[in-house]
């Protein structure tokens, strides 16, 4: 499959084969004017299949998030028909509203109106606590 | 501006530091009776605690300043809805401190991101209490001198007891301290509290009965047991007497070991302990008060 190639705009690489819909909505590309093209089960060389996002517009995208979504994202920025630059993602040392907090005894739980804030704990384990109250959010669980 | 929220935001300097000028404190307390004249502790209590609330009432009105706040959140403007964040704006410009209790987890850290004074964690649900911590820390200081070299014992619920995790935290910032860790299998030390042990390289052993363990121990540190948290009767009516502290185990105790308890004790430690001079838990409740003043001079800056 061969969707028309980007003139200028974002090329979001490399995301796990099944998640680009719920990437498309965590990071609000549904409210979005410019043409986004969605191709699922890419062929990659490295991981079998993939997906692959194509947003024809230099948006400013949340680049935490996405890397709290999946780090091995690549995300390549297209100017001109060409790659101008290409940015390799990792998981974000904070992270403010992608996540909301499962603990019910957690301030987050009854004080509406706070950001939900989470640091990261352990870089290997991909564990992120919640900054109030410390509960683990294990981020491979979520996939 | 500081804030106290875990017991950890204090390094082991800043720690000692604190624990040295409560020392002074307890050396000379009228040289402290007007160091916060003119200066007010709001005390915020979104749930009620007694205990807690007049330790830092009498600390603050030791130290010759006055104090306002509210003892339970139905005698509160939270009865009408209103949020931690705007409580702490709100009560900041009617106090120069504020300690806080509130029953849920990581309502200190909402007050402390709102608050224009320092604001110190009285308790956020089953989290942090560090005025606990440093009530225990004071009366070891007091009563041991120094904490290197110790063996701390651990009796009772060690696995939801909030004051025995931070406790273990702030204890292994010491050399040498080796401790021994009683309770029923099912309420043995969290993971994340066995992991800082092995990783930090302490000797520590988990033994089921206090009898056994009680010989050894500079320190035995008392926890209840509530029977509700039993997986089985059978457990509990094999291993419930083991979690009681009376004459009888003080006996096989050194004539040195002191018994600490975060109280309010229920029946745990039998009233004949009470009169025994290594029964420390009334004593430990006046260096609360003591730890209290020390660290109020030092986030209102005065010492
Ligand atoms: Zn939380």
């Amino acid at each position: 499959m061969n969707v028309d190639s980007v003139e200028r705009g974002l090329v979001i690489d490399h995301i796990a084969a099944g998640r680009s819909l719920e990437i498309y909505r965590i990071l609000g590309l549904d409210k979005l004017d410019c043409c986004v093209a969605i191709i699922k089960n890419a062929r990659s060389q490295k991981t079998g299949r993939k997906d692959i996002m194509k947003i024809e517009d230099r948006i400013d995208l949340d680049l935490d998030a996405l890397g709290f979504l999946d780090p091995n994202i690549t995300v390549n920025i297209i100017d001109g028909g060409t790659i101008v630059e290409k940015k390799k993602l990792r998981l974000p040392e904070t992270v403010t509203d992608v996540i909301h907090c499962a603990n019910p005894r957690c301030i987050t739980s009854v004080e509406h109106g706070l950001p939900h804030v989470f640091h990261l704990a352990d870089r290997e384990k991909g564990i992120y606590r919640c900054a109030y109250c410390d509960q683990a959010h294990d981020r491979r669980k979520d996939q | 501006m500081r804030h106290l929220i875990s017991p950890m935001d204090l390094s082991v300097q800043e720690t000692d530091q604190l624990l040295a000028l409560a020392d002074r404190i307890i050396a000379d307390p009228k040289a402290y009776s007007h160091k916060c004249d003119g200066k007010k502790l709001a005390t915020l209590f979104f749930e009620p605690s007694t205990r807690t609330r007049l330790s830092f009432e009498a600390a603050m009105l030791e130290l010759g300043g006055q104090v306002l706040g509210f003892s339970s959140a139905d005698s509160s403007s939270a009865a009408k809805g209103e949020t931690v964040s705007d409580t702490a704006r709100v009560v900041s410009c009617y106090a120069d401190i504020i300690a806080m209790r509130h029953p849920k987890e990581g309502a200190a850290t909402v007050a402390a991101a709102k608050a224009t004074v320092p604001v110190i964690n009285a308790g956020d649900g089953g989290h942090h209490h560090p005025t606990q911590t440093l009530t225990d820390l004071l009366t070891i200081h007091r009563l041991k001198g120094s904490f290197d070299g110790l063996t701390v014992g651990l009796c009772g619920d060690l696995k939801f007891g909030r004051t025995v995790h931070s406790l273990i935290k702030a204890m292994c910032r010491y050399q040498n301290v080796r401790f021994l860790l009683v309770s029923p299998p099912e309420l043995r030390v969290p993971d994340y509290i066995r992991d800082d042990l092995v990783s930090g390289g302490f000797a520590f052993t988990e033994v089921e009965r206090l009898e056994d363990a009680i010989s050894d121990m500079d320190i035995l540190y008392m926890t209840r047991v509530q029977r509700e948290r039993f997986f089985n009767e059978e457990d509990y009516i094999r291993l419930r007497d083991s979690y009681i502290l009376d004459s009888e185990k003080m006996k096989l105790a050194k004539p040195d070991m002191i018994v600490l308890h975060p109280l309010p004790r229920v029946n745990e430690i039998a009233a004949e302990v009470d009169d025994d001079p290594r029964a420390k838990y009334f004593e430990q409740a006046l260096y609360g008060k003591y730890v209290r003043m020390a660290l109020i001079l030092k986030l209102l800056e005065v010492e």
